[in-house]
């Protein structure tokens, strides 16, 4: 895979988004001629992929995905967040038939995956106009580094500021790997289409982006955001964990805006006061 | 006789659960998450169903007759995960019996 030109990079301002939110959204980047030829392509099967192939040779008999993950804005993005040259995971069609009764308990994918300093990314493509009937993925925003087991979350019908996927064709999403979702109820009459594929980082995942502007405000204000569905203490602790993924993707461990993990982090060794002052010392006999 | 007619209640009452997740760990602090089973079969509460929480606190639940049975346990961090963030932690059951 060639290296992406720097403009198709994603700003720091779009990873910190990624970082508090655990998302990345990029509403049709897929264009129509493509969207309108995946259904066929989709229907028909990807070729499996043995785990841990580089990106490279994964899909050499799938002339569709390799185009989908050489467009400038996707390989951007799979660039930024997990560098050069990732190893594929695995991949899959997913189908939601047309008036399927069920919905997917909320989960995070694989198993518990509480890694500080490395994340993997899922590629969610959707080429189908998808409509809130169509049950477009459910996803939780800021899950992503609550410490929970796949489906142990499955006692979760909904929580306040979810997001009920609706894009409009072509639309594709990164989402770490530990981010809160599931496939929602298909009321419509239409078979949904989405199709996935997991990336695993082969490089440490740091200042991979364009930096231009790392040090902007909004790269801070995109950190401190809270989400609706965060109790009140413990939407603290998000922040702090978010700050602590921040400075292991940065190399930056002085970043920290609302102080969050300094301020549980000081513990001084400079001794102001002689031992000798102190009346009750015993005293040191040479 | 009154054999009799307890079992006739049981076999005609049925309970609903409201599980509601609130922002702290008392009673009256809005709801940020909630999710409802209905045990009459009427509905089929599922995953991603709605926006709307049904009520904005578990105090508004309990003032619409909704009745607490269980409310989780305020439990201290384990040692050397005091940041770590997991489950939801302020999870409140309630229930109502309909007779059907």
């Amino acid at each position: 895979m060639p290296h992406p030109h720097q403009k198709n990079l994603l700003s720091s301002v779009q990873m910190a988004h990624f970082v508090a939110t655990g998302s990345l959204r990029m509403d049709a980047v897929v264009p129509d001629e493509m969207n309108r030829q995946a259904i066929e392509v989709l229907d028909n099967g990807i070729p499996g992929v043995p785990y841990g192939t580089p990106l490279s040779e994964a899909f050499v008999d799938s002339e569709f995905v390799q185009r989908l993950v050489q467009l400038p804005e996707v390989a951007g993005a799979i660039h930024s967040l997990v560098g050069p040259e990732p190893t594929v995971d695995h991949h899959a069609v997913h189908i939601r038939k047309a008036h399927e009764g069920e919905a997917q308990n909320l989960h995070g994918d694989a198993i518990i995956d509480v890694r500080p300093d490395a994340f993997d990314v899922q590629l969610m493509y959707y080429p189908q106009d998808v409509t809130l009937e169509m049950g477009g993925t459910l996803s939780v925003p800021g899950s992503h580094l609550r410490r929970t087991n796949e489906s142990d979350t499955g006692r979760y019908q909904n929580l306040l500021g979810q997001t009920r996927l609706v894009c409009p064709a072509g639309t594709v999403q990164f989402l770490h790997h530990g981010i809160w979702h599931g496939g929602r109820k298909n009321d419509s009459a239409i078979d949904r289409y989405m199709f996935k594929i997991r990336f695993n980082p082969t490089v440490r995942q740091v200042r991979l982006w364009n930096l231009e502007d790392l040090y902007d405000e909004d790269v801070a204000r995109e950190l401190s955001q809270s989400f609706p569905w965060y109790e009140n203490a413990t939407g603290r602790l998000e922040i702090y964990n978010r700050v602590k993924l921040w400075q292991a993707i940065t190399g930056d461990d002085t970043f920290d805006p609302d102080y969050w993990v300094t301020r549980v982090s000081n513990r001084p060794q400079r001794v102001v006061s002689q031992r000798s002052v102190n009346p009750h010392a015993k005293k040191v006999i040479a | 006789m009154t054999a009799v007619s307890t079992e006739a209640t049981q076999q005609t009452v049925r309970q609903q659960v409201l599980v509601l997740y609130l922002a702290s760990s008392a009673l009256d602090a809005r709801v940020v998450g909630w999710s409802t089973y209905d045990g009459t079969g009427a509905t089929s509460p599922t995953t991603g169903d709605s926006d709307v929480p049904p009520y904005a606190s578990g105090l508004d639940a309990l003032k619409d007759g909704w009745r607490l049975f269980q409310a989780a346990q305020l439990l201290p961090p384990q040692p050397g995960h005091e940041y770590d963030v997991s489950f939801l932690k302020h999870e409140f059951f309630f229930e109502k019996l309909v007779t059907v």
